[in-house]
């Protein structure tokens, strides 16, 4: 086993206010501290596997109950209500005719998101003891843990915190004495966006090109192995302890009625202070940006704001006030996703911005459906002309036709992610395309967001 | 997907069934073999060993080769076209070989804006090596442009081989970065 890494990050994960009522510190706890994911400090500070003993003396239907009226929606972008997910499941507890599986999504790969990241470093047990209490809920014989590739070091330190719980007899045969027996297994990925999507994570950890399948069979009735499973994203897992402590009753009333829960916000960009900021749902956005963030770094101000990573169309001035919970952002033409906000400032060429989206997904597309393999292809290859000066009018109602026959048209929602951006910044910045296809330069000079060496 | 084909050793392109000489098979070590096969009952289905037998791969030869795939295919007892599809899929397997650091740039939308195109542009300056064209003629350095690291709030982002992920990546972290390489404070790529 490698040492642990201990190098400390420069994110900010914390503001005034943090830990009080109105702003509750659920899932940040101790992050900064590296220390924190040991197991000793989670049960001394941070009520480490309290919610979990609870949870075991509950039936495991009395726990979906809770989170059920908790109301908490999935973290990772679709917003679709957790408890509801987990009802989903067979219910033959009793006579356990199915394997069951609980597979926790940490492929964390969209731009601008970088939340989850922060639980495994410094809260690794806290999204273990998430799983543990989902293991229950659901009657599952194993967990496993999807993490990207390229966090190694974090594998590395979620495996000793696993082996940490085993040697509590927190996770193995007999746990606590209930007859059940579980685990969580670690599965590494190898760097693909796609796997991110549930069913093409499901693929890749059965040792497959990450490819999304077909629905339905959804995971619940046919996941990973052939078995029933359930898919979440690491944030809602670890806020299934905090969740089971403070009673969901008591958790609905943060955020928003529809929208409850706090959830961790990631800010990128130009701002003076970028960083995870752990607010309640329906908090304002020019609140996050402007105060929490520091507002522009640049003193020039902020002409763009992507709601909830990459894959959500922008927003420009007008809707900077929206709150960020799922219904509003949806109302307002926007997705709240990942909860990652990317500011851009004036300087920026929403062109060059556009285009270097567009090339994540024409490289990301797995190449199934053709919609997505050609269409985010030819849309990179329109903004290239435009971007390169060699740009028709006639390309901007090209790209306008292009993104209704993508979006809605695949098997997963990664070509519809494509259109957000590209539709978005054609709406509310036609003027600058307008402008780089009648100049041949760019109408907010003062930004290169491309490379001059060679793409990919 | 611009995925590069998986160099050969011969000058003849390959197809995945075919037999290399003699030569060119690679074996694994018998740690790694057995590595491999705790794998494959650690998982529901062996098929679940393939991606982490890539990964061991890649650490014992350094990339994966046609060769290193037919071993993995043959270690699993799954046949080499799977492992063909599975290899030249996903982006992390290192189809040609890299330099002793491989130094990965994400210049995804966050990190540009903070002036990730520079960065990367300084890292093939200094390191006199383009992105995708292999490491430098004292094998050192290799370079490669990638997708989002997940650092976004404190871009640029930069990751050396598979051990160090740096975050604020200016130009004077670099050098540093690159000095603390040269001195062998950072584990050479497959160590």
């Amino acid at each position: 086993m490698a040492a642990i890494r201990t190098k400390p990050d420069p994110q900010i994960y914390t503001f005034p206010g943090f830990g009080t009522e109105k702003y509750p510190n659920l899932m940040l706890r101790g992050a900064g501290d590296l220390d924190n994911w040991n197991l000793k400090v989670y049960e001394q500070k941070h009520e480490g596997y309290v919610a979990l003993k609870a949870a075991l003396k509950m039936e495991p239907v009395a726990v979906v109950e809770e989170m059920k009226t908790s109301g908490i929606r999935g973290r990772g972008g679709a917003g679709f209500p957790c408890g509801l997910k987990w009802s989903f499941m067979p219910k033959d507890t009793a006579d356990r005719k199915f394997t069951r599986y609980l597979v926790c999504n940490g492929d964390e790969g969209e731009p601008g998101t970088f939340k989850d990241r922060a639980i495994l470093e410094y809260n690794p047990h806290q999204l273990i003891e998430g799983m543990i209490i989902g293991g229950w809920a659901m009657q599952c014989k194993l967990g496993f843990v999807y993490i990207r590739g390229e966090f190694l070091w974090l594998i590395e330190k979620l495996e000793a915190a696993l082996q940490q719980a085993r040697d509590a007899g927190y996770l193995g045969k007999n746990i606590m004495g209930t007859g059940w027996d579980y685990d969580i297994l670690v599965y590494r990925g190898a760097g693909a966006y796609i796997c991110g999507e549930e069913t093409a994570l499901l693929n890749s950890l059965e040792g497959r090109r990450g490819e999304p399948r077909v629905k339905p069979p959804f995971p619940a009735a046919k996941g990973a192995f052939g078995q029933p499973t359930t898919v979440n994203n690491v944030e809602t897992l670890a806020a299934v302890p905090p969740i089971l402590r403070m009673g969901g009753a008591e958790y609905a009333k943060l955020g928003t009625p529809k929208n409850t829960g706090t959830r961790i916000f990631g800010v990128s960009g130009h701002v003076k202070r970028p960083g995870l900021f752990e607010l309640p749902l329906g908090t304002p956005m020019d609140f996050v940006v402007n105060e929490l963030a520091g507002g522009s770094s640049t003193g020039k101000k902020i002409k763009a704001i992507i709601p909830g990573g990459s894959s959500a169309p922008m927003f420009d001035e007008k809707d900077f006030d929206c709150p960020l919970d799922f219904d509003t952002v949806k109302a307002r033409g926007s997705m709240a996703g990942s909860g990652g906000l990317i500011c851009m400032d004036e300087d920026t060429c929403m062109v060059q911005a556009t285009l270097r989206l567009i090339r994540f997904y024409a490289h990301e597309s797995c190449g199934q459906c053709t919609p997505c393999r050609e269409g985010c292809n030819w849309m990179e290859m329109v903004l290239y002309r435009i971007e390169h000066g060699e740009g028709r009018m006639e390309d901007l109602d090209l790209l306008a036709g292009l993104t209704p026959r993508i979006g809605l048209r695949t098997l997963c929602p990664l070509g519809d992610a494509a259109c957000g951006p590209m539709d978005s910044a054609l709406q509310k910045f036609r003027h600058e395309f307008e402008h780089h296809i009648t100049h041949k330069t760019c109408y907010a000079q003062g930004s290169r967001l491309l490379t001059a060496v060679g793409a990919h | 997907m611009n995925h590069p084909l998986p160099p050969e050793t011969s000058n003849e392109p390959m197809a995945p069934g075919q037999r290399l000489p003699e030569s060119d098979r690679k074996e694994f070590s018998p740690e790694a073999l057995a590595e491999i096969q705790a794998l494959m009952v650690k998982f529901p289905d062996k098929l679940a060993a393939t991606l982490p037998a890539l990964h061991i791969a890649q650490r014992e030869f350094g990339f994966v080769s046609l060769s290193a795939m037919k071993a993995v295919a043959k270690a699993i007892g799954i046949p080499e076209g799977h492992v063909f599809g599975v290899a030249t899929f996903y982006t992390m397997y290192q189809k040609a070989p890299v330099g002793k650091f491989h130094l990965q740039v994400c210049t995804n939308i966050s990190c540009a804006l903070r002036g990730a195109a520079q960065l990367l542009e300084k890292v093939c300056e200094k390191t006199g090596v383009k992105p995708g064209q292999g490491p430098s003629a004292d094998g050192m350095w290799s370079v490669e442009e990638v997708e989002c690291l997940a650092g976004c709030g404190s871009g640029p982002c930069v990751q050396v081989n598979h051990d160090v992920y740096d975050e604020f990546v200016d130009e004077k972290k670099l050098i540093e970065v690159m000095e603390a390489c040269k001195r062998g404070d950072y584990r050479p790529w497959a160590h």
